[in-house]
């Protein structure tokens, strides 16, 4: 395969993804086909280009949320103060994963109500876990002789954090990052079934009305933002991989 | 001038430094040889107190090393560690400048020393400076390691191995620039090695440590020719000791009367290069000249033989 054809590949799905949500109605045509009865063919009760900005917003926002939780609670379990609490967070946010997320949407919706609130919860739920143990092993398999010299050079604990440590785990953490989006990505679509506003809302509206055209579409802009994101975080993590010295994964 | 005092570290009821008692004088080399596992990297760790002791008190300049909170402490010693430990996410620049920087200087001063230290090791500071560690080679990284624990013109340098990952001919290059570098600053070193070679070569004072006791601590000469124990004679090297012996002296130092014939050996070389010369050239004297190629008269196989003997 020629080397600039993934490049290519990926343009013209930004190019496609785009048209799409500005112009839906240039594809009616092409998804006619799935349609019966004269049913509507692109999804009408809501501009398609508002759910997806607020499905990646909601996904934003709880990656963001999780990267700061599970960040914080790696860097606390790594100091030798806190390394009493490595077994204690390691299950914590291991439950946070067993709980199915339509269970976590079920329970939240009569304590916070429906609309967002009860997906950003599970998202955020489910982002930890990914995120925390690659921090984990990101702090923890630091080069020795890196760290040795970092303090003999004089560094405080929190100098050495936050010039070392971090930066240097900060393809691996990336990492963690990028795995939570997409699993994120996916999930934030469930939350339609609690009224939060997402892609999800085209899925079940096509489920409900039996419209293929509409299942589709909802379920093809989903998976192409999750290509396209997963794409760009890799190569973001590529980069600063490189420009921390470690070896490319 | 740095005085340990009845330094023990134990780890459980293992001691792994046992009650290490020596003085250094300032601006000399000390070096601590002793086999993996004999605590001489402790007794190292124990001067910036990377390793806290459990008993005994380390003096710098007369000053308690306890009276600063560990991490200013460091910052004014020198630690140059095997394998270098060079940040690999900082350019060249910004790894020697690391010091300086958590000291505080103005951004002048740091480049001006940057600029200095990388210029002495003959590293061009417009080309090496901005690149990052693993674009260099290992005797430039090694370099780099040195510089970077000069940064901030420490009285005292820490080095743990500092050669121990170099190919030969680099290391002995790397020996001569430090001691070259140790006489322009006027830096009291102490060095780590378990290469009874480096040792004698590098060291005005040896330490010889075994099971984290300081079994003998005196010049080189004497560690060479009364070695204090069984285990002092085998870390010598029976075989070596006349050669580590020649090794210690210049060749100046032997010169006797007379002329000989072929190509001249400078006054500054070692005696073990002078007798190296000679049994490979079959000759047996070789003429001696200074540094600015006047003849200081030869040196003798017999001659460099006597000198080889056990000193009386």
């Amino acid at each position: 395969m020629k080397a600039w054809l993934p490049a290519l590949l990926r343009l013209a799905l930004v190019v496609l993804l785009v048209a799409f949500l500005t112009n839906p109605g240039w594809f009616e045509p092409l998804l006619k086909p799935l349609t019966e009865n004269n049913a509507p063919v692109i999804y009408n009760q809501g501009s398609l280009l508002t759910l997806t900005l607020l499905h990646l917003r909601i996904v934003l926002i709880a990656t963001m949320a999780a990267t700061i939780v599970a960040v914080a609670l790696a860097i606390l379990v790594t100091r030798p103060a806190g390394a009493e609490f490595l077994p204690l967070s390691r299950s914590l946010v291991n439950i946070g994963q067993t709980f199915p997320p339509v269970a976590v949407l079920a329970l939240a919706v009569p304590a916070v109500g429906f609309g967002e609130k009860p997906t950003l919860i599970a998202l955020f739920l489910y982002g930890l876990l990914p995120i925390f143990e690659n921090a984990l092993t990101g702090l923890t398999t630091l080069p020795a002789n890196v760290m040795e010299a970092a303090r003999g050079a004089g560094m405080t604990g929190w100098q050495r954090l936050v010039k070392v440590e971090l930066p240097l785990s900060a393809p691996i953490i990336l990492g963690g990052i990028r795995l939570s989006v997409v699993i994120g990505l996916a999930t934030a679509t469930i939350g339609s079934t609690v009224a939060a506003k997402t892609l999800g809302e085209v899925i079940i509206a096509g489920l409900l009305s039996n419209n293929l055209a509409f299942i589709l579409q909802g379920g093809l802009i989903v998976a192409a933002l999750a290509v396209l994101i997963y794409d760009g975080l890799s190569a973001v993590e590529r980069y600063t991989a490189r420009r921390m010295g470690r070896e490319t994964a | 001038m740095i005085e340990i005092e009845g330094i023990t570290k134990r780890y459980d009821a293992t001691a792994v430094v046992d009650d290490v008692s020596m003085v250094i004088e300032p601006r000399t080399i000390a070096v601590i040889v002793g086999t993996s596992g004999s605590g001489k990297t402790t007794l190292l760790r124990m001067i910036n107190r990377l390793v806290e002791p459990t008993a005994g008190v380390i003096k710098l300049d007369g000053a308690d090393n306890r009276s600063l909170p560990g991490y200013e402490l460091r910052r004014s010693i020198g630690y140059a560690i095997q394998g270098h430990g060079l940040f690999p996410h900082r350019t060249v620049a910004q790894n020697i400048a690391t010091v300086p920087v958590l000291l505080g200087w103005d951004k002048a001063r740091i480049k001006a020393r940057v600029d200095e230290l990388m210029t002495l090791y003959q590293l061009d500071p417009e080309a090496f400076g901005p690149r990052y560690p693993h674009e260099l080679s290992g005797g430039q990284q090694q370099r780099v390691g040195v510089a970077r624990a000069l940064a901030a013109e420490p009285n005292v340098l820490l080095m743990d191995e500092p050669f121990g990952a170099l190919d030969p001919i680099i290391r002995t290059k790397a020996q001569e620039d430090l001691l070259t570098i140790q006489k322009r600053f006027g830096t009291t070193i102490i060095l780590v090695t378990h290469d009874m070679e480096e040792a004698v070569h590098m060291g005005d004072k040896i330490a010889v440590m075994d099971a984290g006791k300081l079994v003998q601590y005196a010049k080189p000469a004497e560690i060479l020719a009364k070695p204090a124990s069984a285990f002092v004679e085998t870390l010598v090297g029976a075989s070596e000791r006349p050669f580590r012996l020649l090794s210690l002296g210049r060749v100046r130092d032997a010169v006797e009367k007379g002329t000989a014939e072929g190509e001249a050996i400078p006054g500054d070389a070692s005696q073990r290069d002078a007798l190296a010369e000679l049994l490979w050239s079959g000759r047996p004297a070789l003429p001696v000249r200074d540094a600015d190629g006047k003849p200081l008269g030869r040196v003798t196989l017999d001659g460099l033989v006597k000198r080889s003997a056990r000193p009386a």
